[in-house]
C-alpha cells in the first residue's frame, strides 16, 4: 500500500507542479491510512529528489537506467507501472505536463485503472471515491467516481497549496525491468525556450490579443511579464497570425492554464478564449472596448490603450 | 496506406454548457454537435495523405445513432467509409478498448484521433488504444509527414517542440497546424450519402469510472473598475486585495 507519485524535475529542480502532486498524494494517503511515494525517473541529483520529503512524502524511488535519460512517455508509464506494483499502490498521481500526460493514459491501459484527468480537488472518500475535474474546457466540472481497484489523478495546476516542512526523504534507487519496444520512438531535436517560465508551469500570466495591433509592439507584454516574473501568452489569432508561437496560445485549442494572476491585454473574450482562461485564481482585462465581453468574466478591469496602460502598469510592478 | 480516424460529437465550441436532470444529463436542447475540432484536424491530414500516397481513410464513432450527422460529414470530407461502434462513449478507457477492438486486426498503418476531445479534455484515449494494442503513440502532433514505412512528425511540449522519427503503426494525437480544416465540397456531401456506414456493436467490460453528477463553476463577482489614468491602482489591488502579486 502506499500512495505513488510521479515527479519530475526541469533545470535541475523539482517541478513546482510536481511540488504539487506530491502534496496531493500525501493528503490522499493521510485520508488512507498509507504513505506517500514519489517516483522520479531519468538523470536526477539525489539531494533534490530528497525534497519531496518536504511536501510529505515518506520514501522516493529512482529510476535512473541511462536508457530513461531522455524523457519517454511509453518507457516512463511502463516504469511508473512496475513502481505501482512493487508498492502495491491503489492510488497513483501525476501533476499534467506535456511528459505526463504521454504517460497518464499508458499507465491507465497497463494497470486497467480508473483514471481522471483535470482534477482540481482532493477526492471525497464519503462515498467510494470520487474526484472532482474540469470538464467542457473549463465550462463545467464532473463528480467522476473511480470503481477500478487502481485510481489514477491527473491533477491541473493550482489544484493544492503545499506545505511545506524541512523533513527530508530517502532516495531508494529503483531498477525495473525495461522493454525494448519502449524505444523505438527516436526524438532527433528539441528546441525549446530557456530561461523562460514555463506557461502551464506559471504562477503569474500576462496575455495579449489582437488588440496590440502586431508582433513588434510585444515589448510591452513582455516587459510587464518580466516585472513580475510571469509567464507570456496569447489568444488564438495571435498564433494563427504566427505573431507568436502555438506554445503560447491558450483558449479552447490551445494551452489550458489556471494560474493566479491573468492579465489579457487587447482579447475581447470571445467564449473559446474564456474556456481556456477561466479556471484563473484572479483574472485582469485590459482593453480600450468598454463592451468587451471579456470585462464580464474578470475580477479588475481597466477601460483603456494598452499601448499606454502597459507601460504605467510595468513602472507600477517595479516601484512595489 | 490505411488510416482510422477516430472522431468524436461534441457540443459546437460556442456553447454555454447548462445541465438536466438534477445536474446528471447534458442538457442538449439548442446545441449544436460538431466533429471534435481537433479530430477535425486529424481527418483533414488523414484524407490528405490519402490523397498523396493512395490507400483509404475509415472513420471511427464511438457513439449512439445521434452521431450519424458528424460521420456523414466526415465521410463528405474525404473518408471512404465509417465504423460507428453503438455505445455512449462513457470513459476514456471504454472508448480505448471499443476503438482497440476493431483496430486489432485490422492493421491499419495509423490511427489518428484529435489531442483530446472537447468535451472530457482528458487527452488519454490514444494513449490508452496504443497500450491495448501495443504501439507507440505520439500527442499532440503538429506534424505529420509519412516516408514509406517511417513517419516525421512535430510534437508540441512546453515552451517548444521536438521533432520525431517514427516507424508505422502508429497512434497519434493530433492538433493545429497539422492541416486546415476541410469543408466538404457538394460532390462530396453527394457521395457520403452512399459510402459505407457500419454499426457495431461494443465489447462490454466493467465500468471503471462513472460521473455521478455535473456542476458549473461558481459565477465571478462584479468586476471591479480601475480608471486608465490610475492604472496604477490595479497594481495595488494585486498585491494588497487580492494578493497575488
Amino acid at each position: 500500500m502506499s500512495v505513488l507519485i510521479f515527479v519530475e524535475l526541469d533545470e535541475g529542480k523539482l517541478k513546482k507542479s510536481s511540488q504539487e502532486a506530491i502534496f496531493y498524494g500525501a493528503k490522499v494517503a493521510e485520508m488512507t491510512g498509507t504513505t506517500a511515494t514519489a517516483i522520479a525517473v531519468g538523470q536526477a541529483d539525489e539531494s533534490e529528489l530528497a525534497t519531496a520529503g518536504r511536501f510529505g512524502a515518506t520514501k522516493v524511488l529512482h529510476a535512473r537506467d541511462t536508457r530513461l535519460n531522455e524523457p519517454n512517455g511509453m518507457a516512463y508509464a511502463t516504469v511508473v507501472a512496475a513502481a505501482a506494483q512493487q508498492e502495491g499502490s491503489t492510488v497513483v498521481v501525476l501533476a499534467k505536463s506535456s511528459l505526463a500526460d504521454a504517460m497518464t493514459a499508458r499507465l491507465a491501459g497497463k494497470l486497467k485503472a480508473g483514471l481522471a484527468a483535470n482534477v482540481i480537488e482532493l477526492p471525497d472518500l464519503g462515498n467510494g471515491f470520487v474526484v472532482k475535474s474540469s470538464i467542457y474546457t473549463g465550462k463545467a466540472f464532473a463528480y467522476n467516481e473511480l470503481k477500478a481497484g487502481i485510481k489514477i489523478l491527473a491533477i491541473k495546476k493550482n489544484t493544492i497549496t503545499p506545505e511545506e516542512t524541512d523533513t527530508t526523504a530517502p532516495v531508494d534507487s529503483f531498477s525495473p525491468a525495461l522493454n525494448d519496444s519502449d524505444f523505438v520512438i527516436s526524438v532527433k531535436s528539441t528546441e525549446k525556450a530557456t530561461g523562460d517560465i514555463l506557461l502551464p508551469e506559471a504562477d503569474l500570466v500576462v496575455s495579449a490579443g489582437r488588440g496590440m495591433k502586431g508582433p513588434e509592439n510585444w515589448g510591452l507584454v513582455e516587459d510587464l511579464a518580466q516585472a513580475l516574473h510571469a509567464a507570456t501568452a496569447c489568444s488564438k489569432p495571435v498564433s494563427d497570425l504566427d505573431w507568436r508561437p502555438h506554445h503560447e496560445h491558450v483558449g479552447q485549442t490551445g494551452i489550458k492554464i489556471s494560474p493566479n494572476l491573468y492579465i489579457a491585454c487587447g482579447i475581447s473574450g470571445a467564449i473559446q478564449h474564456l474556456a481556456g482562461v477561466n479556471s484563473s485564481k484572479v483574472i485582469v482585462v485590459i482593453n480600450k472596448d468598454a463592451d468587451a465581453p471579456f470585462f464580464k468574466s474578470a475580477d479588475y478591469g481597466i477601460v483603456g490603450d494598452v499601448f499606454e496602460v502597459l507601460p504605467r502598469l510595468t513602472a507600477a510592478v517595479k516601484a512595489l | 496506406m490505411k488510416i482510422l480516424v477516430c472522431v468524436t460529437s461534441v457540443p459546437d465550441t460556442t456553447t454555454k454548457i447548462t445541465f438536466t436532470d438534477n445536474n446528471t444529463k447534458l442538457n442538449k436542447a439548442g446545441v449544436t454537435f460538431i466533429t471534435g475540432p481537433y479530430d477535425d484536424y486529424a481527418l483533414a491530414r488523414a484524407v490528405e495523405l490519402k490523397e498523396k500516397a493512395g490507400g483509404t481513410v475509415t472513420v471511427l464513432n464511438v457513439g449512439g445513432a445521434d452521431a450519424e450527422p458528424v460521420i456523414r460529414k466526415c465521410l463528405a470530407i474525404g473518408a471512404d467509409e465509417a465504423i460507428r461502434v453503438n455505445a455512449e462513449p462513457t470513459d476514456a478507457y471504454f472508448v480505448a478498448e471499443q476503438i482497440a477492438a476493431v483496430a486489432k486486426d485490422a492493421s491499419y498503418d495509423l490511427i489518428l484521433m484529435g489531442r483530446e476531445s472537447i468535451d472530457y479534455n482528458g487527452g488519454q484515449v490514444h494513449g490508452i488504444v496504443a497500450e491495448l494494442l501495443g504501439l507507440p503513440s505520439i500527442s499532440p502532433v503538429m506534424v505529420l509527414n509519412v516516408d514509406g514505412n517511417t513517419a516525421k512528425i512535430t510534437r508540441e511540449i512546453e515552451g517548444g517542440k521536438e521533432e520525431i522519427e517514427a516507424k508505422l503503426p502508429l497512434v497519434l494525437g493530433c492538433q493545429e497546424p497539422i492541416a486546415e480544416w476541410k469543408i466538404p465540397n457538394m460532390r462530396g456531401i453527394m457521395t457520403a450519402r452512399t459510402k459505407p456506414l457500419k454499426v457495431v456493436e461494443p465489447v462490454a467490460d466493467e465500468q471503471l469510472t462513472a460521473v455521478s453528477r455535473y456542476e458549473l463553476p461558481a459565477p465571478r463577482g462584479t468586476v471591479k473598475m480601475i480608471p486608465a489614468n490610475e492604472a496604477e491602482k490595479l497594481i495595488q489591488l494585486l498585491h494588497t486585495e487580492a494578493k497575488v502579486i
